[in-house]
């Protein structure tokens, strides 16, 4: 099943066109990896899914439904999204920061329910900033910051998550701890959709892989089934061998230059 | 931080303990403030004859405070928060303490406005805010599509609202030396920024005015503080951020220009009054009520000052307020360039 789909999207910035006819299902309930070369469209793609950029052809559709025809709310409720690098505003307590997530389930007079209380507190201990919460955003470092963001996007209580590069700041520690947290949501049921940098993380962690050159995706499927040698010299240019993980028997990229 | 929460079936809401704190103090000076401004004048009054004169009686010194010191102080509170909101707004909307109105030109454009008005149709009321709120609505206009290659952000916006801003001064020198000689005084005496001499005739239409618009921006204050986590997450989070843009701008723009039609352009206090509002709320962002509150304490203030300084000779406020709000923007301009 899926709920979220791209159909025969042209993405483009004013005169450049990044990607056209492209199209993707989002598999439901599962991990997806988008990957690819820097400036390859895969932030784009994201962007077009939340409606940060529309299309000039095509739809993005929800549930059979052009996400440009949702309410604004509506569609926070359904997508959440965290940016590369969003940035706090000044003077913001984590609490205050996570509960800014519930914005799109209150309504000029209902400004915090018990719901809302509880969401923001369940977020908080999810993504493992409960005991930061009454500290100033801007003191936390860089892995409890994008944490905290991480926090205000699972208080949406949304079925889907998109991300894009959330590993990207973080010391290696702090990125599998992450991609761990993403695992578990999809475990809950949750769907993801998280652009990633590092493919031998996509295939240990996705349980679907998205390639992109160009603007087009190459492949996508299981990672054991898509990623091997060819496609990775295709994609990234980059002469190599795979070899199963050690760990996890997943694929796993060696350079070989 | 600890927070109060209300709640009866579907209704609910939240404030921050500090917040509330904060409004009862600041409602609090601005009835302190408002009250010696009652009393104070040609002869004062004590407490207990203005008291008398807001219940109806107190004979001839109950009228001079009903009908001439009353609009007066009514006017700085509702105009000082009126600025105050203007001001939050179009520093949110630039996510910049120096994106204020004066600063970027609306009020030049909104006395322009008025001026156009006033010598050309010789002007009512009611005219005069609709000639400033096109003047300001054209000057923001302008700063827009010159800065728009830059984002609406950013110090870009703010040189161009200066560049616009002495421009916008350069014309309005330019329609008075123009004028003849009565309107020329009368231009000229308005354009210091003050609330002498403003009676109930003046100050109706106005109120209505700024209370419909900070009635909707009441109704909008949450999007925009939501607006302030960037483009990306406040789409993210469902609002309609285009939109919501549009109307804040409108409203901020309502807002200066009615002040100044009446009033003349004060500056400072939409500059100010966010920052210091904020910093006393210690509230995330720019929020828009420590804004409002700060701004009509600050309006108050100011007149109160302006009255007493070279007494029995009134001082318009906004020649106060510039001389305060100076060396403000000195010291906040000073801190950006350094930083930047």
């Amino acid at each position: 099943m899926t709920r979220l789909t791209a159909r025969d999207l042209t993405l483009r910035y004013d005169d450049r066109v990044v990607s056209t006819r492209l199209s993707l299902d989002v598999p439901d309930g599962a991990f997806t990896a988008i990957v690819g070369p820097n400036a390859c469209g895969k932030s784009t793609l994201l962007r077009a899914f939340v409606r940060l950029l529309r299309p000039s052809a095509g739809a993005v559709q929800l549930d059979g439904r052009a996400v440009s025809t949702y309410p604004n709310k509506e569609l926070a409720r359904a997508l959440g999204f965290l940016p590369q690098e969003p940035v706090a505003p000044e003077d913001v307590r984590v609490r205050a920061l996570v509960a800014r997530g519930r914005f799109p389930h209150q309504s000029l007079l209902s400004t915090w329910s018990e719901e809302d209380e509880r969401s923001v507190a369940e977020a908080m201990e999810a993504a493992g900033v409960a005991d930061l919460a009454d500290r100033p955003v801007h003191e936390l470092s860089g892995g409890q910051r994008q944490r905290v963001w991480v926090a205000l996007v699972l208080a949406q209580r949304t079925t889907h998550l998109l991300l894009d590069e959330p590993t990207s700041f973080l010391d290696i520690a702090h990125q599998y701890q992450l991609l761990e947290l993403l695992a578990r949501l999809r475990d809950q049921g949750r769907t993801v959709i998280a652009v990633l940098h590092d493919i031998n993380q996509a295939c240990r962690y996705a349980d679907h892989v998205v390639a992109m050159r160009d603007g087009q995706i190459v492949a996508e499927g299981a990672p054991a089934r898509v990623v091997d040698a060819a496609l990775i010299t295709k994609v990234f240019e980059l002469p190599c061998v795979v070899v199963p993980d050690p760990v996890t028997g997943t694929p796993m990229v060696v350079p070989a230059l | 931080m600890t927070a109060v929460v209300l709640r009866r079936g579907r209704f609910s809401i939240r404030v921050e303990r500090r917040t509330l704190v904060v409004s009862v103090v600041a409602l609090v000076v601005i009835a302190g403030l408002a009250l010696l401004g009652l009393c104070h004048g040609a002869v004062w009054a004590s407490p207990a004859k203005v008291f008398a004169a807001l219940t109806g009686a107190g004979g001839d010194s109950g009228v001079v405070i009903r009908q001439w010191r009353l609009p007066r102080v009514l006017a700085a509170v509702v105009f000082g928060a009126a600025l105050g909101v203007a001001g939050a707004i179009f520093q949110g909307v630039t996510r910049n303490p120096l994106g204020s109105p004066e600063v970027i030109g609306l009020d030049a454009g909104a006395y322009t406005g008025a001026l156009v008005v006033l010598t050309v149709l010789s002007g009512s009321s009611a005219q005069l805010i609709t000639g400033s709120v096109l003047g300001g609505l054209v000057a923001a206009t302008l700063v827009y599509l010159l800065s728009r290659s830059g984002g609406l952000s950013g110090l870009r916006l703010v040189v161009i609202g200066i560049a616009v801003n002495a421009m916008l001064t350069a014309v309005n020198s330019w329609i008075v030396l123009r004028a003849e000689l009565e309107v020329a005084i009368a231009a000229v005496g308005w354009s210091a920024g003050s609330l002498n001499g403003l009676g109930w005739d003046d100050v109706g239409v106005p109120f209505v005015v700024l209370g419909v618009l900070l009635v909707f921006l009441a109704a909008r204050s949450r999007d925009a503080q939501q607006a302030g986590l960037g483009r990306e997450v406040a789409v993210a989070t469902g609002v309609g951020l285009e939109r919501l843009r549009l109307e804040l701008v409108l409203i901020g723009v309502g807002c200066t220009a009615t002040v100044t039609a009446v009033a003349g352009p004060i500056a400072f206090i939409a500059l100010a009054a966010p920052q210091i509002g904020r910093r006393v709320a210690a509230a995330p962002g720019v929020p828009m009520l420590p804004a409002a509150l700060t701004g009509a304490v600050l309006l108050l203030g100011t007149d109160l000052l302006a009255q007493v300084l070279l007494a029995p000779v009134p001082l318009p406020a906004g020649v106060v307020s510039t001389a305060v709000g100076g060396s403000y923007l000195i010291w906040l301009l000073a801190r950006k360039v350094g930083r930047a």
